[in-house]
């Protein structure tokens, strides 16, 4: 909980600066609008998805690179499937899974049998699958044109909440909140979460407590990628259309800069879902803000995200120097030895 | 499951392991009875650690037999030996610092219901095996809150809820201070007497004389000798460790202390803020800084070398002031810090000994615009290996693959190529074997005779009474008192160490 405070009041801050910026100060009600207020929570829940998943990797100590790519091989390759190549909808379902599943079993596997390093293996995926979703859609974009709305409503469409003047809860919310319940407790609860969580502090302990920690590395990478996957069939529904140039561009930064700003190290063995999730929020409350307010120019909008995730990271590490050096002063006396590597 | 009549608890016999080049163990036989401590000692590479993992299920023996209650058995997996039974603490304790103490017991073996952990459950049970091993605390305090010591109890605790009935040790207190240490000796035996079995595999003779009923000794991967309750005495152990008589172990020279190189003036650090330290280092002179492990002493060394900043002081050298804001002006002002971790802070492991050797005369021996004079420093690295008699079997050997004091050796090495005026030593001699230990005694003996002050600390009360002509000892960050060599002894010692006033009245 202490660990998710400081990345909380980040957030309201960074939240009620552009409430104040852009409409307390102008005038305007742009930032709190129903719509604004909607799409900010549509595309948090969006990344948030795709968040949660890398948040597994990072875990164990790995990464995954690979997430951008997969969000634009599912999302290019779902509508092309459909439209250009007429495939029944349960089928192209059933290819969402699967597909991006057996990309996340490849990594997994190929990291620890053949010993890859995950940098490596999935800074390939990044290249190879955009390369492939190029290459079958021959650049050209994919999207569900007029067709397929009553389905697209699984993404587009509001829960719509009494009492505030229309507001509603959109789609993607639920499928997030579903993502990160199921999440939470896989982590927290379980004895695979556990699992994780040890082997990313001290592989070798989990292994020799009889814990099959290859399998267990794999399962990250196949929930990483099969979150990927899902994220990328909900972002293609939410906007109609994808182009395979630069579809899901960066979205791997993203979130892991969301798993980051949430208190998970990429030394392994620490994070939490809330804190992955209020990381991801952050970063969209970032993307708003430099959209609307009028002082901030659009291009340099990364130079400011970068600015805000160093400071969440530098202040996360201040803070746990100075709650580790209060530990020390009332345990008086150490061991005079550095902590067991 | 009525084990067989008059069958040992744990037999092996003709256990026979090699790795590529080395013939790490050769027809070698253990018994283990119920109930009993055995320790087992040898030289770094005499195969304990190799034996201790076949038996372990680490890994698979080449050929020879291990009997369980008098039945065959065959590990080839950690798990298979749990099965039977035995359970390895390591020397680097094996668990999760980001889980509490009873996820950690119950790691990999959680109360649950289809994968849901019953975390009521995990913390009762977890509760008992804590009070087995002596820990008066809750399940769920986080493993990163609690010193080596209780860290080591909590691994034991997890290996007598395997229903261990063989608990194999290795090094368990390297790393502990005197009290912990004690504790754990306690818990041994209060587990012994409950009918546990314990391996015991240490370096400290001491430890060994205190707990151990049985001695058996390797040496160079084969059964050196056997020693009883009643033989076990320090001189035989040294002697089956080392096959020859080991007539002197510490060949003290005469020194003759000359002018002052070292002075440190009212240098307070960071973990002891309170206590203000002075004292003087002469050149040619070897002196001990003895106290218990937390006293501050190797924080006094960092502080000294400049890896912490200290809060405030003097330290000269040579009667001029020096400011020791890092390890770099430390090495500038003359001083050389060999570390205790000797391969986390002493060397860059996967780099050539002769890589090691150079690395802090680089400087010394680059050329213009920065370029490094590889053939000056291999000629360095060469002549270092030669003088200091570092078993390689070359310069572009990495530096891990080396034995403990070898490693060691090339640390001092590196120092040596810029001849410094102070060598700060952190427990030199840790974890490793009997002839290398003498080898490093020797080149500190060199040293001081070539006029180089040294300080050195350690927890080996021998190696403090046989290597010091001066023993400054710590309490709690405090200098608590200064031992000449006619006032020194274990007790003067350990008197100051724990506190005792100095005795500076009585003594002439």
């Amino acid at each position: 909980m202490k660990r998710i405070l400081g990345i909380l009041v980040l957030l309201i801050v960074v939240y009620l600066a552009t409430w104040i910026m852009s409409d307390l100060l102008t005038g305007r009600q742009s930032f709190m609008s129903n719509f604004n207020q909607e799409n900010l929570i549509r595309r948090t829940a969006l990344f948030g998805i795709i968040s949660v998943g890398v948040a597994f990797v990072i875990i164990t100590g790995g990464i995954d690179l690979s997430i951008g790519s997969v969000v634009c091989l599912v999302g290019v390759g779902f509508p092309w499937l459909l439209l250009d190549k007429g495939c029944p909808l349960w089928l192209a379902l059933a290819l969402v899974p699967a597909v991006s599943g057996l990309i996340g079993l490849t990594h997994g596997l190929l990291i620890t049998r053949l010993r890859l390093q995950p940098f490596v293996v999935t800074l390939c995926g990044l290249l190879i699958y955009r390369g492939i979703t190029r290459g079958f859609t021959r650049d050209q974009t994919a999207g569900f044109r007029n067709d397929f709305t009553n389905f697209r409503r699984l993404a587009t469409d509001e829960i719509p909440v009494p009492f505030l003047g229309g507001f509603g809860i959109p789609m993607p919310c639920v499928i997030l909140a579903v993502v990160a319940v199921i999440a939470g407790i896989f982590l927290n609860r379980t004895i695979w979460g556990r699992y994780l969580l040890a082997l990313g502090n001290n592989e070798e302990a989990a292994r020799f407590s009889g814990i099959n920690t290859g399998k267990m590395i794999v399962l990250a990478y196949v929930i990483c990628s099969l979150l990927a996957g899902l994220g990328g069939l909900w972002f293609v529904l939410d906007v109609n259309s994808a182009q395979p140039v630069d579809f899901g561009n960066f979205y791997e930064l993203f979130a892991i800069a969301a798993a980051v700003l949430g208190g998970c190290s990429l030394r392994g063995g620490q994070g939490t879902i809330l804190g992955v999730i209020i990381g991801a929020a952050l970063m969209q409350v970032l993307r708003n803000m430099i959209t609307l307010v009028d002082e901030i120019p659009q291009n340099i909008e990364f130079a400011i995200i970068g600015t805000v995730i160093l400071a969440g990271v530098i202040g996360d590490e201040v803070t746990r120097r100075i709650v580790a050096r209060r530990r020390r002063g009332v345990e008086g006396v150490g061991t005079g030895l550095p902590p067991a590597a | 499951m009525t084990p067989a009549a008059g069958a040992p608890l744990l037999e092996a016999e003709g256990i026979t392991k090699s790795f590529p080049g080395v013939r790490a163990l050769h027809r070698v036989h253990l018994t283990l009875q119920r109930g009993e401590v055995l320790a087992l000692i040898g030289e770094n590479g005499a195969g304990k650690s190799t034996l201790m993992k076949i038996l372990a299920g680490v890994q698979e023996a080449d050929a020879g037999e291990i009997r369980v209650d008098g039945r065959p058995v065959s590990f080839n997996t950690v798990e298979s030996a749990m099965r039977c039974g035995i359970a390895l603490i390591h020397q680097e304790l094996n668990l999760a610092s980001n889980l509490d103490a009873g996820s950690n017991i119950f790691l990999g073996r959680e109360p649950n219901r289809w994968g849901w952990i019953d975390e009521k459950m995990l913390r009762r049970q977890a509760r008992g095996y804590l009070e087995a091993v002596g820990l008066d605390i809750a399940p769920d305090v986080p493993l990163e809150s609690m010193t080596l010591g209780r860290q080591q109890l909590v691994e034991i605790a997890k290996a007598l809820s395997v229903n261990a009935r063989i608990l194999i040790m290795d090094e368990p207190t390297s790393s502990l201070s005197q009290s912990e240490a004690e504790r754990l000796f306690a818990v041994i035996r209060e587990l012994r007497g409950r009918g546990v079995s314990v391996i015991y595999i240490s370096h400290r003779l001491g430890e060994v004389k205190e707990l151990a009923g049985r001695v058996s000794v390797l040496r160079d991967g084969e059964n050196a000798g056997e020693l009883g309750r009643d033989e076990i005495h320090h001189d035989r152990m040294v002697r089956l460790m080392v096959g020859r008589d080991v007539e002197r172990f510490y060949q003290r020279r005469p020194h003759r202390p000359g002018r002052v190189v070292l002075e440190v003036k009212g240098l307070r650090t960071r973990a002891y803020p309170a206590s203000a330290i002075g004292f003087a280092l002469r050149a040619g002179e070897i002196i001990g800084m003895a106290g218990l492990v937390g006293a501050g002493r190797s924080e006094l060394l960092q502080t000294l070398f400049g890896v912490q900043a200290a809060l405030e002081g003097e330290i000269r050298v040579d009667d001029q002031l020096v400011m020791v804001a890092s390890p770099r002006d430390a090495v500038a002002a003359g001083l050389a810090l060999v570390p205790e971790d000797r391969k986390g802070q002493g060397l860059i492991l996967p780099m050539s000994v002769s890589d090691n050797l150079s690395l802090v005369s680089l400087r010394a021996h680059r050329r213009a615009g920065g370029f490094r004079d590889r053939k000056a420093e291999r000629v360095v690295a060469r002549d270092m290996i030669a003088a200091m008699r570092i078993k390689t079997p070359s310069d572009r050997q990495e530096a891990r693959l080396l034995s403990g004091g070898n490693q060691q050796k090339v640390v001092l090495g590196k120092w040596l190529a810029v001849d410094p005026r102070v060598l700060l030593l952190d427990e030199p001699t840790r974890g490793i074997d009997i002839g290398a230990k003498q080898e490093i005694y020797g080149l500190m003996e060199d040293l001081a005779e070539r006029g180089v002050a040294v300080l050195f600390v350690s927890s080996e009360m021998e190696e403090i009474l046989g290597m010091s002509d001066r023993v400054l000892v710590l309490h709690e960050g405090r200098l608590s008192g200064e031992l000449t060599r006619e006032g020194l002894s274990e007790e003067a010692i350990m008197h100051l160490a724990t506190g005792g006033a100095p005795a500076a009245e009585t003594s002439p």
